[in-house]
């Protein structure tokens, strides 16, 4: 059955507190960090970006199990922040972990689920006997304009995900996806920052994507939300989540574990796999897990996934990486000006 | 750098390859083609150094060239690892004070540089405090 063979997780320690960029903008911090349920975010050192986040997840993954990395037949980072705008970001992953060069490679985008589309692609190769194992990385260092509201959420962050068929940590039994075109949240070619509609991007955006692949999941299935232990969506902030969980019949207690959002922040690509990541560093053998991401433009990709006896065995050392929540512990704060120089936001001769 | 001289060392800048001799055992970091100790009857393979050292010297650069005018001021190294070489490479800091002799490091993959706007990005190796993770 293909599934999960490892995963790893990747946050840089650098914080910044959103009642700090309230006070360079002028706007009420108590209303920004209550509306949107984020207390801090996640930002890159100077030397950090997409691809070197998805390298530090994809090692940390390998860390955790004994892998012959060159068994690796497919690497795919989904990102809205590619270093490049041609050249992929998955070459320079599939080289820093060892799999070149018999491997197939390609860079996603699709807002904040490309990562999870990555993980259906190398479903999909791993079924049909293509590849043993396929890696699907999210990262991103999330871009926010200044004073935009995107620039209170914006963070940096990452997971990867090993899949295949040999003794997988968690089944994967199905995933059903749910996309139209939807003009929510875009970026155009050579511009730094992305657009987005606003209050638009709620309803006819993440709400209607996100309740329509989880449904399609309960229809496929036959279950509802009380057949699992614990749900992981999408979490652009803490609200949006938190009432689609709602909406779904999820209680507060099953989306928990992968709820990361109010001391990591927004991290696009990143966002459902970290709050997955989360989830499986607490998880037992039987638990059965709810994911549906999304991604502007928009779609959503709902997962049911089952943790089986394996995650407890010799075989994965879970304790060989970081866990999320070591991830977001420790963190280095930083203010406005110190922020600014780490996303490039001052304009240099 | 160039395009091509960087590309050539993509392996021992991204995954510490270097090598060793198959007659003493010897590593070498950056990699040798040839053993000084066992000359003609040995031979050198690739080896992977696993990432860990620890730091023999270092100097704060506060003044740096225009490649790495931005990150100033930072920690330069020499890194005696595990298996015996010595690398000379960046240490992130969160302060360039925490630096000292003797102190355990760990690799990770970071940017070392890049071409300008346009230009190629380079990637490698540097090091951070080999400290365990902590629960929050």
């Amino acid at each position: 059955m293909t599934g999960i063979i490892t995963y790893g997780a990747y946050i840089p320690r650098y914080r910044i507190k959103l009642e700090e960029i309230a006070r360079v903008w002028g706007d009420n911090a108590q209303d920004i960090t209550g509306g949107l349920g984020v207390r801090e975010k996640s930002l890159p050192d100077l030397d950090e970006d997409t691809a070197t986040i998805a390298v530090e997840a994809a090692r940390f993954a390998l860390a955790r199990r004994t892998i012959d990395p060159e068994q690796i037949g497919a690497v795919y980072v989904g990102s809205e922040s590619h270093p490049y705008a041609v050249k992929p970001t998955a070459c320079t992953v599939g080289e820093a972990i060892g799999a070149t060069p018999v491997m197939t490679a390609a860079d996603y985008e699709f807002a904040c689920k490309a990562g999870t589309a990555g993980i259906q692609a190398c479903m999909g190769l791993v079924g049909a006997g293509m590849v043993p194992y396929g890696l699907a990385i999210g990262s991103d260092v999330a871009q926010g304009a200044p004073s935009d509201a995107l620039e209170y959420t914006a963070a940096a962050g990452g997971a990867a995900f090993l899949i295949g068929q040999d003794d997988p940590i968690a089944t994967i039994h199905r995933t059903a996806s749910f996309t139209t075109d939807t003009p929510d949240f875009w970026r155009r070619e050579g511009q730094n920052y992305p657009r987005h509609g606003g209050r638009f991007t709620g309803d006819p955006g993440y709400f209607k994507h996100v309740e329509g692949a989880a449904n399609l999941m309960f229809e496929q299935t036959g279950k509802t939300a009380k057949d699992y232990d614990y749900a992981v969506f999408h979490q652009p902030n803490a609200k949006f989540p938190q009432r689609v969980a709602k909406t779904l019949g999820f209680t507060p207690e099953q989306i928990k574990p992968g709820l990361v959002v109010p001391t990591l922040g927004n991290t696009y690509s990143g966002a459902s796999m970290i709050g997955l990541a989360a989830t499986l560093d607490v998880a037992k053998p039987g638990d059965r897990v709810f994911v549906t991401s999304f991604g502007s433009g928009a779609g959503a990709d709902s997962f049911d996934i089952e943790v089986t006896d394996a995650i407890e065995s010799e075989a994965f050392r879970r304790s060989a990486a970081p866990t999320v929540r070591q991830l977001l512990a420790n963190p280095i704060y930083v203010d406005y000006a110190l922020y600014a120089r780490h996303k490039g936001k001052i304009v240099m001769q | 750098m160039s395009v091509p001289r960087f590309w050539r060392k993509i392996p021992q800048r991204y995954n510490l390859i270097g090598t060793q001799c198959t007659s003493c055992s010897r590593t070498f970091y950056p990699p040798r083609s040839f053993c000084p100790d066992c000359r003609r009857s040995g031979e050198t393979v690739p080896y992977q150094f696993q990432g860990k050292g620890e730091v023999v010297t270092y100097t704060v650069i506060r003044s740096a060239s225009d490649a790495f005018a931005q990150q100033t001021p930072f920690v330069l190294a020499i890194i005696r690892l595990d298996e015996g070489p010595r690398v000379t490479a960046q240490i992130v800091v969160e302060n360039v004070n925490e630096a000292r002799i003797g102190m355990r490091v760990r690799s990770v993959f970071r940017r070392i540089g890049a071409e300008g706007d346009s230009g190629a990005i380079y990637y490698g190796t540097k090091f951070v405090p080999d400290v365990p993770y902590i629960d929050a």
